[in-house]
Protein backbone atom coordinates (compact mmCIF):
# COMPACT_ATOMS: atom_id res chain seq x y z
CA UNK A 1 0.00 0.00 0.00
CA UNK A 2 2.83 2.37 0.87
CA UNK A 3 4.22 1.82 -2.64
CA UNK A 4 1.18 3.27 -4.36
CA UNK A 5 1.32 6.36 -2.14
CA UNK A 6 4.93 6.79 -3.26
CA UNK A 7 3.91 6.36 -6.89
CA UNK A 8 1.26 9.08 -6.67
CA UNK A 9 3.63 11.47 -4.86
CA UNK A 10 6.41 10.82 -7.38
CA UNK A 11 4.03 11.32 -10.31
CA UNK A 12 2.83 14.65 -8.87
CA UNK A 13 6.43 15.78 -8.27
CA UNK A 14 7.46 14.95 -11.84
CA UNK A 15 4.45 16.77 -13.32
CA UNK A 16 5.09 19.76 -11.06
CA UNK A 17 8.74 19.79 -12.10
CA UNK A 18 7.75 19.85 -15.78
CA UNK A 19 5.22 22.67 -15.29
CA UNK A 20 7.26 24.83 -12.91
CA UNK A 21 10.40 24.69 -15.04
CA UNK A 22 8.41 25.78 -18.11
CA UNK A 23 6.89 28.59 -16.02
CA UNK A 24 10.30 29.80 -14.80
CA UNK A 25 11.55 29.69 -18.38
CA UNK A 26 8.56 31.81 -19.37
CA UNK A 27 9.47 34.41 -16.74
CA UNK A 28 13.17 34.78 -17.48
CA UNK A 29 13.50 33.94 -21.16
CA UNK A 30 14.80 36.38 -23.74
CA UNK A 31 12.24 38.50 -25.61
CA UNK A 32 13.28 39.95 -28.95
CA UNK A 33 12.51 43.72 -28.89
CA UNK A 34 12.27 43.88 -32.69
CA UNK A 35 10.54 40.56 -33.30
CA UNK A 36 10.21 39.57 -36.93
CA UNK A 37 6.98 37.59 -37.63
CA UNK A 38 8.84 35.59 -40.28
CA UNK A 39 10.20 33.60 -37.36
CA UNK A 40 6.73 32.13 -36.87
CA UNK A 41 6.84 30.32 -40.22
CA UNK A 42 7.59 26.59 -40.40
CA UNK A 43 11.32 26.02 -40.79
CA UNK A 44 12.10 24.87 -44.30
CA UNK A 45 15.62 26.12 -44.90
CA UNK A 46 14.47 29.61 -45.89
CA UNK A 47 11.95 28.58 -48.54
CA UNK A 48 8.31 29.62 -48.21
CA UNK A 49 6.48 26.42 -47.25
CA UNK A 50 4.09 25.08 -49.92
CA UNK A 51 0.81 23.87 -48.47
CA UNK A 52 0.12 22.30 -45.11
CA UNK A 53 2.25 19.57 -43.57
CA UNK A 54 -0.91 17.72 -42.56
CA UNK A 55 -1.19 15.80 -45.81
CA UNK A 56 -1.41 12.16 -46.92
CA UNK A 57 1.39 9.82 -45.95
CA UNK A 58 2.36 6.30 -47.12
CA UNK A 59 0.10 3.41 -46.20
CA UNK A 60 3.08 1.36 -44.93
CA UNK A 61 2.93 3.23 -41.63
CA UNK A 62 -0.65 2.10 -41.02
CA UNK A 63 0.23 -1.50 -41.88
CA UNK A 64 3.14 -1.50 -39.43
CA UNK A 65 0.79 -0.21 -36.73
CA UNK A 66 -1.74 -2.97 -37.52
CA UNK A 67 0.86 -5.75 -37.37
CA UNK A 68 2.16 -4.23 -34.15
CA UNK A 69 -1.28 -4.48 -32.52
CA UNK A 70 -1.40 -8.19 -33.44
CA UNK A 71 1.96 -8.92 -31.82
CA UNK A 72 1.57 -6.62 -28.84
CA UNK A 73 -1.75 -8.12 -27.73
CA UNK A 74 -0.06 -11.50 -27.85
CA UNK A 75 2.78 -10.19 -25.64
CA UNK A 76 0.11 -9.06 -23.20
CA UNK A 77 -1.00 -12.73 -23.04
CA UNK A 78 2.56 -13.84 -22.29
CA UNK A 79 2.83 -11.69 -19.11
CA UNK A 80 0.41 -13.78 -16.99
CA UNK A 81 1.74 -16.96 -18.62
CA UNK A 82 5.20 -16.23 -17.15
CA UNK A 83 3.81 -16.16 -13.62
CA UNK A 84 1.82 -19.37 -14.09
CA UNK A 85 4.55 -21.34 -15.89
CA UNK A 86 6.53 -22.63 -12.85
CA UNK A 87 3.29 -24.02 -11.32
CA UNK A 88 1.63 -25.45 -14.44
CA UNK A 89 4.72 -26.83 -16.13
CA UNK A 90 4.77 -28.54 -19.51
CA UNK A 91 1.01 -28.22 -20.19
CA UNK A 92 1.23 -24.41 -20.08
CA UNK A 93 4.26 -24.54 -22.36
CA UNK A 94 2.47 -26.67 -24.95
CA UNK A 95 -0.57 -24.39 -24.89
CA UNK A 96 1.59 -21.32 -25.43
CA UNK A 97 3.42 -23.17 -28.21
CA UNK A 98 0.12 -23.81 -30.04
CA UNK A 99 -0.93 -20.19 -29.56
CA UNK A 100 2.38 -18.86 -30.88
CA UNK A 101 2.26 -21.33 -33.79
CA UNK A 102 -1.11 -19.94 -34.92
CA UNK A 103 0.35 -16.47 -34.59
CA UNK A 104 3.34 -17.60 -36.64
CA UNK A 105 0.93 -18.60 -39.45
CA UNK A 106 -0.49 -15.07 -39.26
CA UNK A 107 3.03 -13.66 -39.52
CA UNK A 108 3.66 -15.79 -42.65
CA UNK A 109 0.34 -14.59 -44.13
CA UNK A 110 1.24 -10.93 -43.50
CA UNK A 111 4.62 -11.59 -45.07
CA UNK A 112 3.24 -13.27 -48.21
CA UNK A 113 0.71 -10.46 -48.66
CA UNK A 114 3.59 -7.97 -48.55
CA UNK A 115 2.31 -6.07 -45.51
CA UNK A 116 5.83 -5.87 -44.11
CA UNK A 117 7.46 -4.80 -47.35
CA UNK A 118 8.62 -1.20 -47.25
CA UNK A 119 8.97 -0.13 -50.89
CA UNK A 120 5.92 -0.48 -53.07
CA UNK A 121 5.66 -0.24 -56.84
CA UNK A 122 3.77 2.90 -57.72
CA UNK B 1 4.09 10.07 8.26
CA UNK B 2 4.24 7.79 5.21
CA UNK B 3 3.36 10.80 3.06
CA UNK B 4 6.34 12.80 4.34
CA UNK B 5 8.59 9.80 3.92
CA UNK B 6 7.31 9.27 0.38
CA UNK B 7 7.74 12.93 -0.44
CA UNK B 8 11.35 12.99 0.79
CA UNK B 9 12.23 9.80 -1.06
CA UNK B 10 10.57 10.96 -4.28
CA UNK B 11 12.27 14.35 -4.13
CA UNK B 12 15.68 12.76 -3.57
CA UNK B 13 15.13 10.31 -6.42
CA UNK B 14 13.98 13.03 -8.82
CA UNK B 15 16.85 15.35 -7.89
CA UNK B 16 19.40 12.57 -8.23
CA UNK B 17 18.07 11.53 -11.65
CA UNK B 18 18.09 15.10 -12.96
CA UNK B 19 21.64 15.66 -11.71
CA UNK B 20 22.91 12.38 -13.12
CA UNK B 21 21.20 12.94 -16.48
CA UNK B 22 22.75 16.41 -16.73
CA UNK B 23 26.19 14.93 -16.17
CA UNK B 24 25.51 12.07 -18.60
CA UNK B 25 25.26 14.67 -21.38
CA UNK B 26 28.65 15.99 -20.28
CA UNK B 27 30.02 12.42 -20.20
CA UNK B 28 28.72 11.75 -23.71
CA UNK B 29 30.38 14.88 -25.07
CA UNK B 30 33.66 14.01 -23.36
CA UNK B 31 33.51 10.39 -24.51
CA UNK B 32 32.59 11.18 -28.10
CA UNK B 33 35.30 13.83 -28.14
CA UNK B 34 37.88 11.26 -27.08
CA UNK B 35 36.65 8.78 -29.71
CA UNK B 36 37.22 11.43 -32.37
CA UNK B 37 40.61 12.60 -30.99
CA UNK B 38 39.17 15.79 -29.51
CA UNK B 39 38.97 16.81 -25.84
CA UNK B 40 35.27 17.71 -25.72
CA UNK B 41 34.01 20.53 -23.47
CA UNK B 42 36.95 22.12 -21.70
CA UNK B 43 36.56 25.83 -21.00
CA UNK B 44 33.48 26.12 -18.76
CA UNK B 45 34.71 25.03 -15.32
CA UNK B 46 38.42 24.36 -15.17
CA UNK B 47 39.21 20.70 -14.83
CA UNK B 48 37.60 19.35 -18.02
CA UNK B 49 34.61 21.64 -18.30
CA UNK B 50 32.70 20.20 -15.36
CA UNK B 51 30.31 23.18 -15.24
CA UNK B 52 29.21 22.62 -18.86
CA UNK B 53 25.80 20.99 -18.06
CA UNK B 54 24.88 23.88 -15.76
CA UNK B 55 25.91 26.42 -18.39
CA UNK B 56 23.85 24.52 -20.98
CA UNK B 57 20.82 24.50 -18.70
CA UNK B 58 21.04 28.23 -17.95
CA UNK B 59 21.47 29.00 -21.62
CA UNK B 60 18.51 26.90 -22.70
CA UNK B 61 16.19 28.27 -20.01
CA UNK B 62 16.92 31.86 -21.04
CA UNK B 63 16.51 31.29 -24.80
CA UNK B 64 13.76 32.87 -26.85
CA UNK B 65 10.77 30.57 -27.25
CA UNK B 66 8.95 30.38 -30.58
CA UNK B 67 5.65 28.67 -31.33
CA UNK B 68 5.08 28.58 -35.09
CA UNK B 69 1.91 30.39 -36.13
CA UNK B 70 0.44 27.35 -37.90
CA UNK B 71 1.20 24.85 -35.15
CA UNK B 72 -1.40 23.12 -33.01
CA UNK B 73 -0.69 25.14 -29.86
CA UNK B 74 -2.06 22.77 -27.23
CA UNK B 75 -0.29 19.64 -28.52
CA UNK B 76 2.82 21.64 -29.32
CA UNK B 77 3.18 22.70 -25.69
CA UNK B 78 2.00 19.41 -24.23
CA UNK B 79 4.35 17.07 -26.14
CA UNK B 80 7.68 18.03 -24.49
CA UNK B 81 6.16 17.92 -21.02
CA UNK B 82 4.63 14.53 -21.84
CA UNK B 83 8.01 13.15 -22.92
CA UNK B 84 9.75 14.40 -19.77
CA UNK B 85 7.07 13.08 -17.43
CA UNK B 86 6.94 9.66 -19.08
CA UNK B 87 10.69 9.17 -19.25
CA UNK B 88 11.20 10.21 -15.61
CA UNK B 89 8.29 8.12 -14.35
CA UNK B 90 9.89 4.77 -15.25
CA UNK B 91 12.60 5.18 -12.59
CA UNK B 92 10.05 4.75 -9.81
CA UNK B 93 9.96 0.98 -10.41
CA UNK B 94 13.67 0.26 -10.79
CA UNK B 95 15.53 -0.88 -7.64
CA UNK B 96 18.62 1.23 -7.01
CA UNK B 97 20.18 -0.90 -4.28
CA UNK B 98 19.60 -4.50 -3.17
CA UNK B 99 16.51 -3.55 -1.15
CA UNK B 100 15.54 0.03 -1.96
CA UNK B 101 12.97 0.83 -4.65
CA UNK B 102 10.58 3.77 -4.59
CA UNK B 103 7.48 1.87 -5.68
CA UNK B 104 7.72 -1.68 -4.41
CA UNK B 105 5.27 -3.83 -6.36
CA UNK B 106 5.33 -7.34 -7.72
CA UNK B 107 4.51 -6.26 -11.28
CA UNK B 108 7.37 -3.75 -11.62
CA UNK B 109 8.50 -5.03 -15.01
CA UNK B 110 4.99 -4.81 -16.48
CA UNK B 111 4.51 -1.24 -15.22
CA UNK B 112 7.93 -0.20 -16.43
CA UNK B 113 7.33 -1.46 -19.98
CA UNK B 114 3.81 -0.03 -20.04
CA UNK B 115 5.04 3.44 -19.10
CA UNK B 116 8.01 3.16 -21.45
CA UNK B 117 5.73 2.55 -24.42
CA UNK B 118 3.82 5.79 -23.77
CA UNK B 119 6.87 7.68 -25.06
CA UNK B 120 5.84 7.22 -28.69
CA UNK B 121 2.72 9.35 -28.14
CA UNK B 122 4.83 12.35 -27.14
CA UNK B 123 7.17 11.91 -30.10
CA UNK B 124 4.31 11.67 -32.55
CA UNK B 125 2.40 14.58 -30.96
CA UNK B 126 5.49 16.78 -31.21
CA UNK B 127 6.03 16.04 -34.89
CA UNK B 128 2.36 16.34 -35.78
CA UNK B 129 1.71 19.56 -33.85
CA UNK B 130 4.69 21.36 -35.39
CA UNK B 131 2.96 21.43 -38.80
CA UNK B 132 6.32 21.13 -40.47
CA UNK B 133 6.95 18.56 -43.21
CA UNK B 134 10.31 17.44 -41.87
CA UNK B 135 8.97 17.12 -38.35
CA UNK B 136 5.95 15.13 -39.51
CA UNK B 137 8.05 12.75 -41.63
CA UNK B 138 10.46 12.25 -38.76
CA UNK B 139 7.73 11.57 -36.22
CA UNK B 140 6.04 9.09 -38.59
CA UNK B 141 9.30 7.26 -39.05
CA UNK B 142 10.09 7.18 -35.39
CA UNK B 143 6.57 6.10 -34.45
CA UNK B 144 6.78 3.20 -36.93
CA UNK B 145 10.25 2.35 -35.67
CA UNK B 146 9.42 2.47 -31.96
CA UNK B 147 6.20 0.52 -32.45
CA UNK B 148 7.90 -2.15 -34.58
CA UNK B 149 10.84 -2.64 -32.22
CA UNK B 150 8.53 -2.82 -29.22
CA UNK B 151 7.83 -6.48 -30.09
CA UNK B 152 11.40 -7.90 -29.95
CA UNK B 153 12.16 -5.54 -27.05
CA UNK B 154 9.38 -6.95 -24.90
CA UNK B 155 9.96 -10.55 -25.98
CA UNK B 156 13.65 -10.45 -25.11
CA UNK B 157 13.00 -8.58 -21.86
CA UNK B 158 10.59 -11.34 -20.84
CA UNK B 159 13.30 -14.02 -21.03
CA UNK B 160 14.94 -13.02 -17.69
CA UNK B 161 11.43 -12.77 -16.22
CA UNK B 162 10.71 -16.35 -17.32
CA UNK B 163 14.00 -17.62 -15.92
CA UNK B 164 13.25 -15.89 -12.60
CA UNK B 165 9.56 -16.84 -12.72
CA UNK B 166 8.50 -13.38 -11.61
CA UNK B 167 7.82 -9.85 -12.88
CA UNK B 168 9.21 -8.29 -9.69
CA UNK B 169 12.65 -6.72 -10.17
CA UNK B 170 13.68 -7.84 -6.69
CA UNK B 171 12.94 -11.48 -7.51
CA UNK B 172 14.78 -11.12 -10.82
CA UNK B 173 17.84 -9.84 -8.93
CA UNK B 174 17.54 -12.59 -6.30
CA UNK B 175 17.35 -15.28 -8.98
CA UNK B 176 20.74 -14.12 -10.27
CA UNK B 177 22.56 -14.92 -7.01
CA UNK B 178 24.32 -17.97 -8.50
CA UNK B 179 24.74 -16.74 -12.09
CA UNK B 180 23.88 -13.58 -14.04
CA UNK B 181 21.30 -14.09 -16.77
CA UNK B 182 23.75 -12.83 -19.40
CA UNK B 183 25.83 -15.96 -18.73
CA UNK B 184 22.91 -18.35 -19.28
CA UNK B 185 23.98 -20.50 -22.25
CA UNK B 186 22.69 -19.27 -25.64
CA UNK B 187 19.32 -17.94 -24.42
CA UNK B 188 20.87 -15.25 -22.21
CA UNK B 189 23.25 -13.88 -24.82
CA UNK B 190 20.68 -13.90 -27.63
CA UNK B 191 18.08 -12.07 -25.59
CA UNK B 192 20.68 -9.56 -24.39
CA UNK B 193 21.79 -8.80 -27.95
CA UNK B 194 18.21 -8.48 -29.23
CA UNK B 195 17.28 -6.28 -26.27
CA UNK B 196 20.27 -4.02 -26.87
CA UNK B 197 19.46 -3.62 -30.59
CA UNK B 198 15.78 -3.00 -29.92
CA UNK B 199 16.54 -0.53 -27.12
CA UNK B 200 18.88 1.40 -29.42
CA UNK B 201 16.10 1.54 -32.01
CA UNK B 202 13.55 2.57 -29.38
CA UNK B 203 15.61 5.48 -28.14
CA UNK B 204 16.59 6.53 -31.69
CA UNK B 205 20.30 5.94 -31.20
CA UNK B 206 22.89 5.78 -33.88
CA UNK B 207 22.61 2.78 -36.13
CA UNK B 208 18.86 3.40 -36.04
CA UNK B 209 18.54 7.17 -35.62
CA UNK B 210 16.38 7.58 -38.72
CA UNK B 211 14.13 10.09 -37.03
CA UNK B 212 17.05 12.48 -36.65
CA UNK B 213 18.71 11.80 -39.99
CA UNK B 214 20.35 15.20 -40.35
CA UNK B 215 21.09 14.84 -44.03
CA UNK B 216 17.44 14.16 -44.89
CA UNK B 217 15.31 15.61 -42.11
CA UNK B 218 17.43 18.48 -40.68
CA UNK B 219 16.92 17.65 -37.00
CA UNK B 220 13.84 15.49 -36.73
CA UNK B 221 10.59 15.86 -34.85
CA UNK B 222 11.94 18.55 -32.49
CA UNK B 223 12.95 20.93 -35.29
CA UNK B 224 10.41 23.67 -34.45
CA UNK B 225 11.18 23.65 -30.74
CA UNK B 226 13.40 26.15 -28.98
CA UNK B 227 14.39 27.12 -25.47
CA UNK B 228 13.22 25.05 -22.54
CA UNK B 229 10.88 22.89 -24.64
CA UNK B 230 13.81 21.79 -26.76
CA UNK B 231 15.74 21.06 -23.57
CA UNK B 232 12.89 18.80 -22.48
CA UNK B 233 13.40 16.56 -25.51
CA UNK B 234 17.08 16.31 -24.68
CA UNK B 235 16.35 15.58 -21.03
CA UNK B 236 13.75 12.97 -21.96
CA UNK B 237 16.13 11.27 -24.40
CA UNK B 238 18.95 10.97 -21.89
CA UNK B 239 16.66 9.97 -19.03
CA UNK B 240 15.28 7.21 -21.26
CA UNK B 241 18.78 6.07 -22.16
CA UNK B 242 19.75 6.00 -18.50
CA UNK B 243 16.63 3.99 -17.66
CA UNK B 244 17.53 1.49 -20.39
CA UNK B 245 21.09 1.15 -19.08
CA UNK B 246 19.79 0.68 -15.54
CA UNK B 247 17.28 -1.92 -16.74
CA UNK B 248 19.95 -3.88 -18.65
CA UNK B 249 22.24 -3.86 -15.63
CA UNK B 250 19.41 -5.15 -13.43
CA UNK B 251 17.87 -7.87 -15.60
CA UNK B 252 20.99 -9.16 -17.36
CA UNK B 253 23.98 -8.24 -15.16
CA UNK B 254 22.59 -8.98 -11.72
CA UNK B 255 22.10 -5.37 -10.63
CA UNK B 256 23.45 -4.81 -7.11
CA UNK B 257 25.03 -8.28 -6.88
CA UNK B 258 28.81 -8.37 -6.71
CA UNK B 259 31.68 -9.01 -4.32
CA UNK B 260 33.14 -6.56 -1.75
CA UNK B 261 31.54 -3.26 -2.79
CA UNK B 262 28.02 -2.26 -1.61
CA UNK B 263 25.07 -2.96 -3.94
CA UNK B 264 24.39 0.64 -4.87
CA UNK B 265 27.94 1.07 -6.10
CA UNK B 266 27.80 -2.13 -8.18
CA UNK B 267 24.60 -1.04 -9.87
CA UNK B 268 26.14 2.37 -10.64
CA UNK B 269 29.26 0.77 -12.14
CA UNK B 270 27.24 -1.64 -14.28
CA UNK B 271 24.84 1.09 -15.45
CA UNK B 272 27.74 3.34 -16.40
CA UNK B 273 29.42 0.49 -18.28
CA UNK B 274 26.25 -0.24 -20.27
CA UNK B 275 25.75 3.48 -20.97
CA UNK B 276 29.31 3.84 -22.26
CA UNK B 277 28.79 0.72 -24.38
CA UNK B 278 25.72 2.30 -25.96
CA UNK B 279 27.69 5.50 -26.61
CA UNK B 280 30.50 3.47 -28.16
CA UNK B 281 28.04 1.82 -30.56
CA UNK B 282 26.47 5.19 -31.27
CA UNK B 283 29.73 6.86 -32.23
CA UNK B 284 31.09 3.92 -34.24
CA UNK B 285 28.40 2.85 -36.69
CA UNK B 286 26.67 4.36 -39.69
CA UNK B 287 22.95 4.89 -40.06
CA UNK B 288 20.98 2.19 -41.92
CA UNK B 289 18.08 2.74 -44.35
CA UNK B 290 14.49 2.55 -43.17
CA UNK B 291 13.60 -0.49 -45.29
CA UNK B 292 16.65 -2.29 -43.87
CA UNK B 293 15.52 -1.26 -40.41
CA UNK B 294 12.06 -2.71 -40.88
CA UNK B 295 13.35 -5.90 -42.50
CA UNK B 296 15.85 -6.42 -39.68
CA UNK B 297 12.98 -6.20 -37.22
CA UNK B 298 10.27 -8.29 -38.92
CA UNK B 299 12.43 -10.87 -40.67
CA UNK B 300 15.22 -11.47 -38.15
CA UNK B 301 14.68 -10.07 -34.66
CA UNK B 302 10.99 -10.95 -34.17
CA UNK B 303 11.20 -14.67 -35.15
CA UNK B 304 14.47 -15.18 -33.26
CA UNK B 305 13.11 -13.58 -30.12
CA UNK B 306 9.97 -15.76 -30.33
CA UNK B 307 12.04 -18.94 -30.59
CA UNK B 308 14.28 -17.70 -27.79
CA UNK B 309 11.29 -17.06 -25.55
CA UNK B 310 9.88 -20.53 -26.24
CA UNK B 311 13.25 -22.14 -25.47
CA UNK B 312 13.39 -20.32 -22.14
CA UNK B 313 9.80 -21.39 -21.41
CA UNK B 314 10.65 -25.03 -22.26
CA UNK B 315 13.67 -24.96 -19.94
CA UNK B 316 11.63 -23.58 -17.06
CA UNK B 317 8.68 -25.97 -17.57
CA UNK B 318 10.96 -29.03 -17.69
CA UNK B 319 12.78 -28.09 -14.45
CA UNK B 320 9.79 -28.31 -12.15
Amino acid sequence: MVSYVNLVIYFCLVVLFAIITLFIAKLIRFRDPNFDPVKLQPYECGEDPVGDAWAKFPVSFYLIALVFVLFDVEVAFIFPWILALPKLGLIAFIEMFIFLFILFLGWIYAFKKGALKWERNQ
Amino acid sequence: MIYIQGLVQSAILLGAILGIVAYLTWLERKFSGRLQSRVGPYLVGRPHGWLQPIADGLKLISKEDITPSRADRLLFNLAPAWIVVVSLLGFAFLPLTANWVLVNMDLGLLYFTAIGSLLVIGVFAAGWASNNKYALLSSLRSAAQIVAYEVPLLLSLLVPAILAGSLDFKDIIEAQESYWFITFPVIGQISFLIFLLAALAESNKMPFDLSEAESELIAGFNIEYSGMKFAYFYLGEYAHLMAVSLLVSIVFFGGPLGPLLPGGLWIAIKTLAVFLGILWIRWSFLRIRIDQLMMLNWKILTPISFINLLLAGLWVSLNL
